[in-house]
Protein backbone atom coordinates (compact mmCIF):
# COMPACT_ATOMS: atom_id res chain seq x y z
CA UNK A 1 0.00 0.00 0.00
CA UNK A 2 1.20 3.48 -0.83
CA UNK A 3 2.14 5.91 1.95
CA UNK A 4 -0.92 7.54 3.51
CA UNK A 5 1.00 10.71 4.31
CA UNK A 6 2.11 11.06 0.70
CA UNK A 7 -1.49 10.58 -0.44
CA UNK A 8 -2.70 13.17 2.06
CA UNK A 9 -0.13 15.77 0.98
CA UNK A 10 -0.78 15.23 -2.73
CA UNK A 11 -4.54 15.24 -2.23
CA UNK A 12 -4.45 18.43 -0.14
CA UNK A 13 -2.24 20.23 -2.65
CA UNK A 14 -4.59 19.23 -5.45
CA UNK A 15 -7.60 20.49 -3.52
CA UNK A 16 -5.81 23.81 -2.95
CA UNK A 17 -4.98 24.00 -6.64
CA UNK A 18 -8.59 23.30 -7.56
CA UNK A 19 -9.82 26.00 -5.21
CA UNK A 20 -7.25 28.48 -6.47
CA UNK A 21 -8.41 27.84 -10.04
CA UNK A 22 -12.07 28.28 -9.17
CA UNK A 23 -12.00 32.04 -8.55
CA UNK A 24 -15.78 32.34 -8.67
CA UNK A 25 -15.76 30.49 -5.39
CA UNK A 26 -12.50 31.51 -3.74
CA UNK A 27 -12.65 35.22 -4.63
CA UNK A 28 -16.24 35.44 -3.43
CA UNK A 29 -15.35 33.82 -0.15
CA UNK A 30 -12.38 36.15 0.32
CA UNK A 31 -14.16 39.32 -0.77
CA UNK A 32 -17.54 39.04 0.92
CA UNK A 33 -16.40 39.31 4.55
CA UNK A 34 -14.26 42.33 3.62
CA UNK A 35 -17.19 43.91 1.77
CA UNK A 36 -19.62 43.28 4.63
CA UNK A 37 -17.17 44.70 7.12
CA UNK A 38 -16.81 47.75 4.88
CA UNK A 39 -20.58 48.37 4.88
CA UNK A 40 -21.53 47.32 8.39
CA UNK A 41 -18.31 47.79 10.33
CA UNK A 42 -16.10 50.55 8.96
CA UNK A 43 -18.41 53.44 9.92
CA UNK A 44 -18.13 52.40 13.60
CA UNK A 45 -14.67 50.88 13.56
CA UNK A 46 -13.00 53.56 15.68
CA UNK A 47 -15.76 53.78 18.31
CA UNK A 48 -15.86 51.97 21.64
CA UNK A 49 -18.78 50.39 23.49
CA UNK A 50 -19.67 51.89 26.92
CA UNK A 51 -17.82 48.93 28.52
CA UNK A 52 -14.63 50.05 26.77
CA UNK A 53 -14.51 47.33 24.13
CA UNK A 54 -13.56 48.39 20.60
CA UNK A 55 -16.53 48.27 18.25
CA UNK A 56 -14.16 47.66 15.36
CA UNK A 57 -12.58 44.65 17.06
CA UNK A 58 -16.01 43.28 17.99
CA UNK A 59 -17.27 43.58 14.42
CA UNK A 60 -14.07 42.13 12.98
CA UNK A 61 -14.54 39.15 15.30
CA UNK A 62 -18.16 38.83 14.06
CA UNK A 63 -17.23 38.90 10.38
CA UNK A 64 -14.31 36.55 10.99
CA UNK A 65 -16.82 34.03 12.40
CA UNK A 66 -19.07 34.65 9.40
CA UNK A 67 -16.11 34.14 7.06
CA UNK A 68 -14.93 30.79 8.47
CA UNK A 69 -18.48 29.47 8.74
CA UNK A 70 -19.20 30.40 5.14
CA UNK A 71 -16.00 28.78 3.83
CA UNK A 72 -17.12 25.56 5.52
CA UNK A 73 -20.83 25.64 4.65
CA UNK A 74 -20.44 26.80 1.04
CA UNK A 75 -17.16 25.04 0.35
CA UNK A 76 -18.29 21.61 1.49
CA UNK A 77 -21.96 22.08 0.61
CA UNK A 78 -21.42 23.11 -2.99
CA UNK A 79 -18.14 21.22 -3.45
CA UNK A 80 -19.53 17.85 -2.40
CA UNK A 81 -22.76 18.35 -4.36
CA UNK A 82 -20.86 19.28 -7.53
CA UNK A 83 -18.49 16.31 -7.21
CA UNK A 84 -21.43 13.99 -6.71
CA UNK A 85 -23.11 15.54 -9.74
CA UNK A 86 -20.03 14.90 -11.89
CA UNK A 87 -19.67 11.36 -10.49
CA UNK A 88 -16.18 12.09 -9.27
CA UNK A 89 -17.02 9.97 -6.24
CA UNK A 90 -17.61 6.91 -8.40
CA UNK A 91 -14.08 6.84 -9.80
CA UNK A 92 -12.46 7.77 -6.48
CA UNK A 93 -14.26 4.89 -4.81
CA UNK A 94 -12.65 2.42 -7.18
CA UNK A 95 -9.13 3.67 -6.37
CA UNK A 96 -7.10 2.63 -3.29
CA UNK A 97 -7.38 6.17 -1.87
CA UNK A 98 -9.02 5.72 1.56
CA UNK A 99 -12.14 7.92 1.83
CA UNK A 100 -10.88 9.25 5.16
CA UNK A 101 -7.79 10.67 3.47
CA UNK A 102 -9.93 12.36 0.81
CA UNK A 103 -12.12 13.97 3.47
CA UNK A 104 -9.18 14.99 5.64
CA UNK A 105 -7.56 16.66 2.60
CA UNK A 106 -10.75 18.64 2.02
CA UNK A 107 -10.85 19.70 5.66
CA UNK A 108 -7.20 20.77 5.67
CA UNK A 109 -7.77 22.71 2.50
CA UNK A 110 -10.83 24.43 3.98
CA UNK A 111 -8.89 25.28 7.15
CA UNK A 112 -6.06 26.78 5.11
CA UNK A 113 -8.49 28.81 3.08
CA UNK A 114 -10.37 29.93 6.21
CA UNK A 115 -7.09 31.06 7.70
CA UNK A 116 -6.32 33.09 4.60
CA UNK A 117 -9.80 34.57 4.56
CA UNK A 118 -9.66 35.66 8.23
CA UNK A 119 -6.13 37.04 7.94
CA UNK A 120 -7.15 39.13 4.90
CA UNK A 121 -10.14 40.46 6.83
CA UNK A 122 -8.20 41.32 9.98
CA UNK A 123 -5.35 42.98 8.08
CA UNK A 124 -7.97 45.02 6.21
CA UNK A 125 -9.59 46.01 9.51
CA UNK A 126 -6.26 47.03 10.99
CA UNK A 127 -5.05 49.02 7.97
CA UNK A 128 -8.27 50.55 6.65
CA UNK A 129 -10.37 50.55 9.82
CA UNK A 130 -7.58 51.50 12.19
CA UNK A 131 -8.65 48.79 14.64
CA UNK A 132 -5.97 48.13 17.27
CA UNK A 133 -5.69 45.00 19.41
CA UNK A 134 -2.83 42.95 20.81
CA UNK A 135 -1.50 40.35 18.38
CA UNK A 136 -2.53 37.67 20.90
CA UNK A 137 -6.17 38.77 20.53
CA UNK A 138 -6.09 38.33 16.78
CA UNK A 139 -4.34 34.97 17.09
CA UNK A 140 -6.89 33.93 19.66
CA UNK A 141 -9.75 34.76 17.28
CA UNK A 142 -8.19 32.80 14.44
CA UNK A 143 -7.35 29.72 16.51
CA UNK A 144 -10.74 29.54 18.21
CA UNK A 145 -12.67 29.96 15.00
CA UNK A 146 -10.67 27.33 13.14
CA UNK A 147 -10.84 24.89 16.03
CA UNK A 148 -14.57 25.46 16.49
CA UNK A 149 -15.55 25.15 12.84
CA UNK A 150 -16.50 21.47 13.06
CA UNK A 151 -20.29 22.00 13.17
CA UNK A 152 -20.11 24.03 9.96
CA UNK A 153 -17.99 21.41 8.24
CA UNK A 154 -20.66 18.90 9.22
CA UNK A 155 -23.43 21.25 8.03
CA UNK A 156 -21.63 21.66 4.70
CA UNK A 157 -21.40 17.90 4.25
CA UNK A 158 -25.08 17.51 5.16
CA UNK A 159 -26.01 20.03 2.44
CA UNK A 160 -23.60 18.49 -0.06
CA UNK A 161 -24.97 14.99 0.37
CA UNK A 162 -28.64 15.92 0.42
CA UNK A 163 -28.83 18.24 -2.59
CA UNK A 164 -27.75 18.29 -6.21
CA UNK A 165 -25.20 20.68 -7.72
CA UNK A 166 -27.91 23.17 -8.75
CA UNK A 167 -29.81 23.19 -5.49
CA UNK A 168 -26.79 23.25 -3.16
CA UNK A 169 -25.87 26.97 -3.48
CA UNK A 170 -29.47 28.01 -2.90
CA UNK A 171 -29.87 25.67 0.04
CA UNK A 172 -26.58 26.86 1.58
CA UNK A 173 -27.69 30.49 1.26
CA UNK A 174 -31.11 29.73 2.63
CA UNK A 175 -29.65 28.09 5.71
CA UNK A 176 -26.48 30.03 6.39
CA UNK A 177 -27.44 33.66 5.72
CA UNK A 178 -30.45 33.76 8.08
CA UNK A 179 -28.39 31.93 10.72
CA UNK A 180 -25.59 34.48 10.44
CA UNK A 181 -27.96 37.46 10.52
CA UNK A 182 -30.07 36.20 13.38
CA UNK A 183 -27.00 35.45 15.48
CA UNK A 184 -25.64 38.97 15.30
CA UNK A 185 -22.73 38.26 12.98
CA UNK A 186 -23.68 41.16 10.68
CA UNK A 187 -24.74 43.65 13.34
CA UNK A 188 -24.72 43.41 17.12
CA UNK A 189 -27.61 41.36 18.45
CA UNK A 190 -29.12 44.14 20.53
CA UNK A 191 -29.83 46.11 17.36
CA UNK A 192 -31.95 43.25 16.01
CA UNK A 193 -35.69 42.74 16.57
CA UNK A 194 -36.77 41.38 19.92
CA UNK A 195 -37.92 37.97 18.70
CA UNK A 196 -34.63 37.45 16.90
CA UNK A 197 -32.78 38.15 20.13
CA UNK A 198 -34.86 35.48 21.82
CA UNK A 199 -34.18 32.90 19.07
CA UNK A 200 -30.45 33.60 18.76
CA UNK A 201 -29.24 31.62 21.80
CA UNK A 202 -30.48 28.43 20.13
CA UNK A 203 -28.50 28.92 16.93
CA UNK A 204 -25.09 27.40 16.11
CA UNK A 205 -23.81 30.64 14.57
CA UNK A 206 -24.62 32.53 17.79
CA UNK A 207 -22.47 30.19 19.85
CA UNK A 208 -19.79 30.20 17.20
CA UNK A 209 -19.76 34.00 17.41
CA UNK A 210 -19.20 33.66 21.17
CA UNK A 211 -15.83 32.03 20.49
CA UNK A 212 -14.71 35.15 18.64
CA UNK A 213 -16.44 37.70 20.86
CA UNK A 214 -14.98 36.23 24.02
CA UNK A 215 -11.53 36.65 22.44
CA UNK A 216 -12.10 40.42 22.32
CA UNK A 217 -13.57 40.37 25.84
CA UNK A 218 -17.25 40.68 24.88
CA UNK A 219 -18.93 37.30 25.43
CA UNK A 220 -22.62 37.06 26.30
CA UNK A 221 -22.49 33.36 27.29
CA UNK A 222 -20.04 31.27 29.29
CA UNK A 223 -17.57 29.64 26.90
CA UNK A 224 -18.42 26.12 28.14
CA UNK A 225 -22.10 26.67 27.31
CA UNK A 226 -21.24 27.71 23.76
CA UNK A 227 -18.87 24.76 23.33
CA UNK A 228 -21.60 22.40 24.47
CA UNK A 229 -24.06 23.88 21.96
CA UNK A 230 -21.51 23.62 19.17
CA UNK A 231 -20.77 20.01 20.05
CA UNK A 232 -24.50 19.25 20.02
CA UNK A 233 -24.96 20.86 16.60
CA UNK A 234 -21.93 18.94 15.30
CA UNK A 235 -23.59 15.67 16.29
CA UNK A 236 -26.91 16.76 14.76
CA UNK A 237 -25.37 17.78 11.43
CA UNK A 238 -23.23 14.65 11.34
CA UNK A 239 -26.33 12.55 11.87
CA UNK A 240 -28.06 14.38 8.98
CA UNK A 241 -24.96 13.83 6.84
CA UNK A 242 -24.85 10.13 7.64
CA UNK A 243 -28.53 9.75 6.79
CA UNK A 244 -28.14 11.47 3.41
CA UNK A 245 -24.87 9.63 2.77
CA UNK A 246 -26.36 6.23 3.54
CA UNK A 247 -29.36 6.91 1.34
CA UNK A 248 -27.07 7.77 -1.55
CA UNK A 249 -24.81 4.77 -0.92
CA UNK A 250 -27.75 2.42 -0.98
CA UNK A 251 -28.79 3.84 -4.34
CA UNK A 252 -25.38 4.02 -5.98
CA UNK A 253 -23.33 1.28 -4.41
CA UNK A 254 -25.57 -1.30 -2.73
CA UNK B 1 -2.00 -20.34 -8.56
CA UNK B 2 -4.73 -18.25 -6.98
CA UNK B 3 -7.13 -16.64 -9.43
CA UNK B 4 -6.78 -12.86 -9.82
CA UNK B 5 -10.56 -12.51 -9.76
CA UNK B 6 -13.08 -15.03 -8.59
CA UNK B 7 -16.86 -14.97 -8.57
CA UNK B 8 -18.47 -17.87 -6.73
CA UNK B 9 -22.20 -18.30 -7.37
CA UNK B 10 -22.68 -14.56 -7.37
CA UNK B 11 -26.15 -13.09 -7.70
CA UNK B 12 -27.09 -9.46 -7.91
CA UNK B 13 -30.59 -8.11 -7.74
CA UNK B 14 -31.70 -4.49 -8.14
CA UNK B 15 -35.21 -4.43 -6.74
CA UNK B 16 -37.15 -6.75 -9.03
CA UNK B 17 -34.41 -6.97 -11.64
CA UNK B 18 -32.02 -9.91 -11.51
CA UNK B 19 -28.84 -8.50 -13.01
CA UNK B 20 -26.73 -11.59 -12.31
CA UNK B 21 -28.02 -15.07 -11.60
CA UNK B 22 -25.61 -17.31 -9.68
CA UNK B 23 -22.60 -16.62 -11.84
CA UNK B 24 -19.26 -18.37 -11.22
CA UNK B 25 -16.12 -17.23 -12.96
CA UNK B 26 -12.39 -17.41 -12.24
CA UNK B 27 -9.85 -15.26 -14.05
CA UNK B 28 -6.22 -16.32 -13.77
CA UNK B 29 -3.30 -13.88 -13.61
CA UNK B 30 -2.17 -12.92 -17.10
CA UNK B 31 -5.48 -13.66 -18.79
CA UNK B 32 -7.03 -11.18 -21.22
CA UNK B 33 -10.76 -11.60 -20.84
CA UNK B 34 -13.55 -9.90 -22.76
CA UNK B 35 -16.98 -9.79 -21.20
CA UNK B 36 -19.26 -9.63 -24.19
CA UNK B 37 -22.97 -9.09 -24.24
CA UNK B 38 -25.80 -6.80 -25.25
CA UNK B 39 -26.75 -3.77 -23.16
CA UNK B 40 -28.28 -4.75 -19.85
CA UNK B 41 -26.74 -8.22 -19.96
CA UNK B 42 -24.92 -7.78 -16.64
CA UNK B 43 -21.43 -6.80 -17.84
CA UNK B 44 -21.15 -3.54 -15.89
CA UNK B 45 -22.69 -5.20 -12.86
CA UNK B 46 -20.03 -7.93 -13.03
CA UNK B 47 -17.22 -5.37 -13.19
CA UNK B 48 -18.76 -3.31 -10.36
CA UNK B 49 -18.89 -6.42 -8.19
CA UNK B 50 -15.29 -7.36 -9.01
CA UNK B 51 -14.26 -3.85 -7.88
CA UNK B 52 -16.39 -3.84 -4.77
CA UNK B 53 -18.41 -0.88 -6.09
CA UNK B 54 -21.49 -3.00 -5.62
CA UNK B 55 -22.24 -5.68 -3.07
CA UNK B 56 -23.47 -9.06 -4.28
CA UNK B 57 -26.94 -10.13 -3.17
CA UNK B 58 -25.58 -13.66 -2.86
CA UNK B 59 -22.31 -15.49 -3.34
CA UNK B 60 -18.73 -14.35 -2.96
CA UNK B 61 -16.38 -12.07 -4.88
CA UNK B 62 -12.60 -12.19 -4.43
CA UNK B 63 -9.90 -9.97 -5.88
CA UNK B 64 -6.44 -11.49 -5.35
CA UNK B 65 -8.04 -13.68 -2.72
CA UNK B 66 -9.24 -10.64 -0.75
CA UNK B 67 -12.57 -8.82 -0.53
CA UNK B 68 -12.48 -6.34 -3.44
CA UNK B 69 -12.94 -3.39 -1.09
CA UNK B 70 -9.64 -4.25 0.67
CA UNK B 71 -7.00 -1.58 0.03
CA UNK B 72 -4.35 -4.21 -0.59
CA UNK B 73 -6.46 -5.64 -3.40
CA UNK B 74 -7.39 -2.21 -4.77
CA UNK B 75 -3.73 -1.16 -4.79
CA UNK B 76 -3.11 -3.84 -7.41
CA UNK B 77 -6.03 -2.90 -9.67
CA UNK B 78 -6.54 -0.12 -12.21
CA UNK B 79 -10.02 0.89 -13.27
CA UNK B 80 -11.76 2.59 -16.15
CA UNK B 81 -15.49 3.04 -15.61
CA UNK B 82 -18.22 3.90 -18.06
CA UNK B 83 -19.84 6.63 -16.06
CA UNK B 84 -17.50 8.59 -13.92
CA UNK B 85 -16.18 12.10 -13.86
CA UNK B 86 -13.20 13.98 -12.64
CA UNK B 87 -12.31 17.48 -11.62
CA UNK B 88 -11.99 19.71 -14.65
CA UNK B 89 -9.58 22.39 -13.47
CA UNK B 90 -6.52 20.19 -13.00
CA UNK B 91 -4.30 19.46 -15.98
CA UNK B 92 -3.91 15.99 -17.43
CA UNK B 93 -0.44 15.62 -15.93
CA UNK B 94 -1.49 16.92 -12.50
CA UNK B 95 -4.40 14.51 -12.30
CA UNK B 96 -2.35 11.52 -13.42
CA UNK B 97 0.43 12.41 -10.96
CA UNK B 98 -2.17 12.68 -8.19
CA UNK B 99 -3.68 9.30 -8.99
CA UNK B 100 -0.19 7.82 -9.06
CA UNK B 101 0.24 8.67 -5.37
CA UNK B 102 -2.63 6.30 -4.53
CA UNK B 103 -0.54 3.32 -5.65
CA UNK B 104 2.57 1.79 -4.11
CA UNK B 105 4.77 1.89 -7.23
CA UNK B 106 3.23 4.10 -9.89
CA UNK B 107 4.46 4.61 -13.43
CA UNK B 108 6.14 7.95 -14.12
CA UNK B 109 3.25 10.25 -15.09
CA UNK B 110 4.74 11.01 -18.47
CA UNK B 111 4.97 7.33 -19.31
CA UNK B 112 1.24 6.85 -18.60
CA UNK B 113 0.52 9.97 -20.65
CA UNK B 114 2.41 8.63 -23.66
CA UNK B 115 0.86 5.17 -23.35
CA UNK B 116 -2.60 6.75 -23.40
CA UNK B 117 -1.70 8.90 -26.41
CA UNK B 118 -2.13 12.19 -24.56
CA UNK B 119 1.38 13.62 -24.96
CA UNK B 120 0.15 16.74 -26.76
CA UNK B 121 -2.53 17.33 -24.12
CA UNK B 122 -0.40 16.77 -21.02
CA UNK B 123 -0.65 20.37 -19.86
CA UNK B 124 -4.23 20.96 -20.93
CA UNK B 125 -6.90 21.25 -18.29
CA UNK B 126 -9.20 18.25 -18.17
CA UNK B 127 -12.26 20.39 -18.91
CA UNK B 128 -10.89 21.23 -22.38
CA UNK B 129 -10.59 17.60 -23.51
CA UNK B 130 -12.88 16.12 -26.16
CA UNK B 131 -14.92 13.02 -25.40
CA UNK B 132 -12.34 10.72 -26.96
CA UNK B 133 -9.44 12.45 -25.19
CA UNK B 134 -11.30 12.16 -21.91
CA UNK B 135 -11.65 8.45 -22.52
CA UNK B 136 -7.86 8.28 -23.02
CA UNK B 137 -7.40 10.21 -19.78
CA UNK B 138 -9.45 7.61 -17.93
CA UNK B 139 -7.29 4.95 -19.50
CA UNK B 140 -4.17 6.79 -18.30
CA UNK B 141 -5.69 6.98 -14.79
CA UNK B 142 -6.35 3.24 -14.92
CA UNK B 143 -2.75 2.35 -15.81
CA UNK B 144 -0.85 5.08 -13.91
CA UNK B 145 -0.55 2.94 -10.78
CA UNK B 146 1.14 0.17 -12.77
CA UNK B 147 -1.55 -2.28 -11.60
CA UNK B 148 -1.40 -6.04 -12.05
CA UNK B 149 -5.00 -6.15 -13.19
CA UNK B 150 -6.96 -3.71 -15.31
CA UNK B 151 -10.74 -3.43 -15.36
CA UNK B 152 -12.01 -1.55 -18.38
CA UNK B 153 -15.74 -1.02 -18.78
CA UNK B 154 -16.58 -0.27 -22.43
CA UNK B 155 -13.16 1.32 -22.94
CA UNK B 156 -13.49 2.22 -26.62
CA UNK B 157 -16.84 4.01 -26.43
CA UNK B 158 -16.40 7.53 -27.80
CA UNK B 159 -12.92 6.88 -29.24
CA UNK B 160 -12.26 7.77 -32.86
CA UNK B 161 -10.49 5.30 -35.14
CA UNK B 162 -7.02 6.62 -34.39
CA UNK B 163 -7.56 6.63 -30.65
CA UNK B 164 -8.97 3.14 -30.85
CA UNK B 165 -5.92 1.90 -32.72
CA UNK B 166 -3.57 3.44 -30.15
CA UNK B 167 -5.68 1.94 -27.41
CA UNK B 168 -5.56 -1.54 -28.92
CA UNK B 169 -1.78 -1.26 -29.24
CA UNK B 170 -1.50 -0.24 -25.56
CA UNK B 171 -3.65 -3.15 -24.47
CA UNK B 172 -1.53 -5.60 -26.43
CA UNK B 173 1.58 -4.06 -24.91
CA UNK B 174 0.16 -4.45 -21.40
CA UNK B 175 -0.90 -8.00 -22.17
CA UNK B 176 2.62 -8.82 -23.29
CA UNK B 177 3.90 -7.38 -20.02
CA UNK B 178 1.87 -10.03 -18.22
CA UNK B 179 -0.98 -7.85 -16.96
CA UNK B 180 -4.40 -9.33 -16.34
CA UNK B 181 -7.04 -7.45 -18.29
CA UNK B 182 -10.79 -7.67 -17.97
CA UNK B 183 -12.83 -5.53 -20.33
CA UNK B 184 -16.43 -5.30 -21.43
CA UNK B 185 -17.65 -4.64 -24.91
CA UNK B 186 -20.64 -5.24 -27.06
CA UNK B 187 -18.55 -5.58 -30.19
CA UNK B 188 -17.76 -9.16 -31.06
CA UNK B 189 -14.90 -8.00 -33.29
CA UNK B 190 -13.27 -6.03 -30.50
CA UNK B 191 -13.47 -9.01 -28.15
CA UNK B 192 -12.06 -11.28 -30.83
CA UNK B 193 -9.20 -8.91 -31.61
CA UNK B 194 -7.99 -8.30 -28.06
CA UNK B 195 -9.05 -11.15 -25.83
CA UNK B 196 -7.75 -14.64 -25.44
CA UNK B 197 -10.90 -15.62 -23.64
CA UNK B 198 -14.42 -14.38 -24.25
CA UNK B 199 -17.12 -14.63 -21.63
CA UNK B 200 -20.55 -14.04 -23.13
CA UNK B 201 -23.10 -12.67 -20.70
CA UNK B 202 -26.79 -12.47 -21.41
CA UNK B 203 -29.65 -11.71 -19.06
CA UNK B 204 -27.49 -12.24 -16.01
CA UNK B 205 -26.03 -15.59 -17.05
CA UNK B 206 -22.76 -16.66 -18.60
CA UNK B 207 -23.90 -18.37 -21.76
CA UNK B 208 -20.47 -19.01 -23.25
CA UNK B 209 -16.89 -18.99 -21.99
CA UNK B 210 -14.39 -19.87 -24.67
CA UNK B 211 -11.46 -18.75 -26.78
CA UNK B 212 -12.40 -16.44 -29.67
CA UNK B 213 -11.91 -19.31 -32.13
CA UNK B 214 -14.15 -21.70 -30.21
CA UNK B 215 -16.75 -19.05 -29.80
CA UNK B 216 -16.82 -18.10 -33.46
CA UNK B 217 -17.45 -21.72 -34.34
CA UNK B 218 -20.35 -21.86 -31.90
CA UNK B 219 -21.97 -18.63 -32.93
CA UNK B 220 -24.35 -18.83 -35.82
CA UNK B 221 -22.70 -16.53 -38.29
CA UNK B 222 -25.24 -16.49 -41.17
CA UNK B 223 -28.88 -15.61 -41.41
CA UNK B 224 -30.74 -17.52 -44.15
CA UNK B 225 -34.23 -16.79 -45.39
CA UNK B 226 -36.36 -17.90 -48.36
CA UNK B 227 -39.97 -18.10 -49.48
CA UNK B 228 -41.84 -21.33 -49.95
CA UNK B 229 -45.05 -22.05 -51.82
CA UNK B 230 -46.17 -24.78 -49.42
CA UNK B 231 -45.64 -24.69 -45.68
CA UNK B 232 -42.75 -26.92 -44.56
CA UNK B 233 -43.11 -29.60 -41.96
CA UNK B 234 -40.79 -29.46 -39.00
CA UNK B 235 -38.95 -32.64 -39.98
CA UNK B 236 -37.70 -30.91 -43.15
CA UNK B 237 -35.01 -29.51 -40.82
CA UNK B 238 -34.42 -32.70 -38.85
CA UNK B 239 -30.76 -33.12 -37.95
CA UNK B 240 -29.65 -29.84 -39.53
CA UNK B 241 -27.43 -27.34 -37.69
CA UNK B 242 -29.84 -24.42 -37.54
CA UNK B 243 -31.15 -22.25 -34.73
CA UNK B 244 -33.82 -19.60 -34.44
CA UNK B 245 -36.01 -21.33 -36.99
CA UNK B 246 -39.23 -19.49 -37.73
CA UNK B 247 -41.77 -19.38 -40.52
CA UNK B 248 -44.44 -16.78 -41.21
CA UNK B 249 -46.26 -15.48 -44.30
CA UNK B 250 -44.68 -18.17 -46.42
CA UNK B 251 -41.17 -17.03 -45.48
CA UNK B 252 -38.73 -19.25 -43.57
CA UNK B 253 -35.87 -17.79 -41.52
CA UNK B 254 -33.09 -19.39 -39.52
CA UNK B 255 -29.51 -18.91 -38.32
CA UNK B 256 -26.69 -21.27 -39.14
CA UNK B 257 -22.94 -21.62 -39.30
CA UNK B 258 -23.01 -23.90 -42.31
CA UNK B 259 -25.38 -22.34 -44.82
CA UNK B 260 -23.99 -24.36 -47.75
CA UNK B 261 -24.44 -27.74 -46.08
CA UNK B 262 -27.87 -26.86 -44.73
CA UNK B 263 -29.12 -25.59 -48.08
CA UNK B 264 -27.74 -28.64 -49.90
CA UNK B 265 -29.60 -30.89 -47.47
CA UNK B 266 -32.80 -28.90 -47.96
CA UNK B 267 -32.50 -29.16 -51.76
CA UNK B 268 -31.93 -32.88 -51.46
CA UNK B 269 -35.05 -33.16 -49.31
CA UNK B 270 -36.99 -31.58 -52.13
CA UNK B 271 -37.69 -28.22 -50.54
CA UNK B 272 -38.57 -25.70 -53.23
CA UNK B 273 -37.43 -22.22 -52.34
CA UNK B 274 -37.61 -18.79 -53.94
CA UNK B 275 -35.97 -15.45 -53.11
CA UNK B 276 -33.14 -17.10 -51.21
CA UNK B 277 -31.11 -14.71 -49.05
CA UNK B 278 -27.96 -15.46 -47.05
CA UNK B 279 -26.55 -12.67 -44.94
CA UNK B 280 -24.06 -12.25 -42.09
CA UNK B 281 -25.85 -12.39 -38.76
CA UNK B 282 -25.42 -9.35 -36.55
CA UNK B 283 -24.32 -9.64 -32.97
CA UNK B 284 -27.83 -9.66 -31.54
CA UNK B 285 -28.67 -12.63 -33.73
CA UNK B 286 -25.44 -14.35 -32.88
CA UNK B 287 -26.28 -13.92 -29.19
CA UNK B 288 -29.76 -15.17 -29.88
CA UNK B 289 -28.44 -18.45 -31.18
CA UNK B 290 -26.16 -18.79 -28.15
CA UNK B 291 -29.01 -17.96 -25.82
CA UNK B 292 -31.30 -20.53 -27.45
CA UNK B 293 -28.54 -23.07 -27.08
CA UNK B 294 -28.17 -22.19 -23.41
CA UNK B 295 -31.91 -22.55 -22.86
CA UNK B 296 -32.27 -25.86 -24.67
CA UNK B 297 -29.20 -27.30 -22.92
Amino acid sequence: MASLLRMLVAQTLSELRIRWRTPAFSATNLALPVLFFTFFGLPFARQTFPNGISVGAYLLASFAAYAVGSVMVYGFGIGVAVERGMKVDLLMRATPLPPGIAILAKVLNALAFSLLSVVVLIVYGIIVGGVRQDLTVWINIVVRLLAGSLPFIALGFAIGYSSGPNAAPALANLIYLPLAFASGLFMPLRQLPDFVQRIAPYLPTYHYGQLAWSAVGAPSEPLTTSLAWLAGYTLLFMALTMRAYRREQSLKFA
Amino acid sequence: MNPAVELVEVSKRYGQVEALRSVSLAIQPGEIVAMLGPNGAGKTTSISLMLGLRKPTGGQVRLFGLPPTDHRARSRAGVMLQESGTTGVLTVRELITLFGTYYPSPLPADRAIVMAGLADKADARVVTLSGGQRQRLYFALAICGDPEILFLDEPTVGMDIEARRAFVASIKHLADAGKTIVFTTHYLREAEELARRIVVVDRGLIIADATPRELMSKVAAKRVSFSVARALTADAFGGLAVTGLEASDGRVRFLTNEPEAVLRALFERGVEMRDLEVAGADLEEAFLSLTRRAESA
